[in-house]
């Protein structure tokens, strides 16, 4: 016992773990955060708008230039954003079943927590991947096994609200999430056979992926697994044009209109991590991780070449969290009828299709 | 008359794949982006009010300053909501407009109930009742969103006026006195 307690408390790895999982959390929470920020100003400057502009702090109004930039900018409204949600009246009504209720929005954020620990960032001057479970070989199957289980939340959360609305959407967001599935791991898997090779024993680990890229990226290479990929990963993260379980118009918001909060922070929290762990899983399959540029193996060497590394996997999160984002303001939503047929009769042959045609080239390349 | 059959064609692969119609709607967005915005800073910025607008009603005064209401109630009576009430009143014999004759002792406009339709602008034989540019009323009770005759002149202030026609009735009545004279 007393070993045990040792070895939790009072050993320095474990202080060193902690302190790199609370890292990656807060910087996922923020990027959570600022991408709500983006999604609020690029609709408003798609629309003609400004977007929020106003709040600020008197301290922070204060700096000259600065203050100013950042007011105009709105980068303090996610914090004033999560206060209103952390000080709010966290209302529980009478007609929820309780524990599911109040487990649901756990259960959409945990998983997005969890997939975040095999995600990669980048690369030391030593060769060591920043990641936070260094040496997991099976990076991919596990993100998406983990990633997947967010839709729990949103089914627990349909059915707890004890509203047909919610319920409604739960339905839609699983039997969703299940036609793509499909789709998603076939794309993935043509890239596999493409990048990994029998010998080694980390065939489905990311970091091999990326570093297959080193030359070329696999958007080039499959640019058809790369197209279902990116459909169902907006699939996966309910956007637009796939947000089935909320759709404003026909289920009036789905589970949104049932919890309030911090309850609802952290189903938006949710929503938006799952994005970043979407495009991330697209960035580090098919747009070579921390790769600068295609056909340019590294710029610089030891630490530049690292943080120039790292500078781009971000710079890449960044352009494709807008991307989310812009097309959410371009494209209507799909009837749900058609996200099915999308799915089960449009991704999934073409899919099939894509993966023997790759199956056969390398078993007659040899 | 000639008929034209208009073709019903299906749609092509390209159309039913979605995604030209994505890249171009893409496109529109990515073009309206960057375009500035077309709304204003409210309360920083103002709008500019166009001619004939219709906000607040409001009374007004000719240009030597008289009232130019005479209390003939026919807003109160046309107004739909309801929203005007005038208490009607004379015009002292020593006073200069005593040919006008009446003046309204209390006008209230509620602008609670206004829906700034206009129609009492309309029907008002003197010209005396305007819906000018104040686009904007607030207050923190039901007491304070009543406009009373003082705040009505207030916020009316003076308009041209290009008949003068109780200054000319005053005119001709003099004549006529002196005529018979
Ligand atoms: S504002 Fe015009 S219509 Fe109304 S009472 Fe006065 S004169 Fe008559
Ligand atoms: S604008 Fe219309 S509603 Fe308002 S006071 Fe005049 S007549 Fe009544």
């Amino acid at each position: 016992m007393e070993q045990i307690l040792n070895d939790l408390v009072l050993s320095p790895a474990w202080y060193y773990t902690a302190a790199r999982g609370l890292l990656v959390i807060v910087v996922l929470m923020s990027i959570a955060a600022y991408s709500v920020l983006l999604e609020r100003k690029a609709s408003a400057w798609i629309q003609g708008r400004v977007g929020p502009n106003r709040t600020s702090h008197p301290v922070i109004a204060w700096i000259p230039f600065l203050g100013t930039f950042l007011m105009k900018g709105g980068f303090i409204q996610p914090a004033a954003d999560g206060l209103k949600f952390l000080f709010k009246e966290d209302a529980l009504p009478g007609h929820v079943r309780k524990i599911t209720y109040i487990l649901a929005p756990c259960v959409a954020l945990a998983p997005a927590l969890i997939a975040l620990v095999m995600l990669p960032f980048g690369e030391l001057p030593n060769g060591k991947i920043i990641t936070l479970c260094p040496g997991a070989d099976v990076g991919v199957l596990f993100m998406f096994a983990i990633s997947s289980l967010g839709v729990y939340g949103i089914a627990l959360a349909g059915w707890s609200a004890n509203s047909k609305y919610p319920f409604l959407g739960a339905v839609r967001g699983s039997a969703q999430l299940i036609s793509y599935e499909l789709a998603m791991g076939l794309s993935v898997l043509t890239v596999f056979l493409a990048t990994a090779t029998p010998q080694e024993n980390n065939a489905l680990s990311l970091v091999s992926m990326v570093k297959a890229q080193t030359g070329i990226w696999n958007v080039f290479v499959h640019p058809i697994a790369a197209l279902i990929f990116l459909i169902c990963i907006f699939a996966e993260a309910n956007r637009h044009p796939f947000d089935m379980p909320e759709s404003e118009t026909d289920l009036v918001g789905g589970f949104h209109t049932e919890y309030g909060a911090f309850k609802f922070g952290l189903f938006f929290v949710a929503e938006y991590s799952h994005m970043v762990i979407g495009s991330s899983l697209f960035i580090l399959m098919f747009l070579g991780g921390w790769h600068i540029l295609p056909w340019v193996p590294t710029i610089g060497t030891g630490v530049v070449a690292s943080l120039l590394g790292l500078a781009a996997f971000f710079i890449k999160l960044a352009a494709f969290l807008f991307f989310f984002v812009w097309v959410r303001w371009t494209v209507p939503r799909f009837r749900y009828d058609q996200v099915m047929r999308i799915g089960w009769r449009v991704l999934l042959p073409i899919a099939v299709a894509n993966l023997i045609v790759y199956f056969l080239w390398y078993a007659f390349k040899g | 008359m000639a008929i034209k059959v208009v073709q019903r064609r299906p749609l092509s692969l390209a159309e039913r794949t979605y995604l030209p119609q994505i890249l171009a709607g893409l496109k529109v967005t990515w073009d309206n982006l960057r375009r500035p915005p077309v709304t204003l800073q409210y309360p920083d910025e103002r709008p500019t009010i166009p001619q004939g607008y219709r906000g607040v009603p409001t009374l007004v005064r000719d240009p030597h300053g008289r009232e130019k209401c005479v209390s003939c109630q026919l807003c109160e009576f046309v107004c739909p909501p309801k929203a005007i009430r005038i208490t009607p009143g004379e015009i002292s014999e020593t006073a200069e407009n005593t040919h006008v004759e009446k003046a309204p002792k209390e006008f209230e406009i509620n602008m609670l109930r206004c829906i700034y339709c206009g129609l009492c602008q309309e029907v008002c034989p003197e010209e005396a009742i305007w819906l000018q540019n104040q686009y904007s009323m607030t207050g923190r009770t039901r007491e304070e969103m009543v406009n009373n005759k003082a705040k009505l002149y207030e916020l009316g202030g003076t308009l041209p006026d290009s008949h003068y026609k109780w200054d000319k009735k005053k005119a001709e009545a003099e004549k006529q006195k002196h005529a018979h004279h």
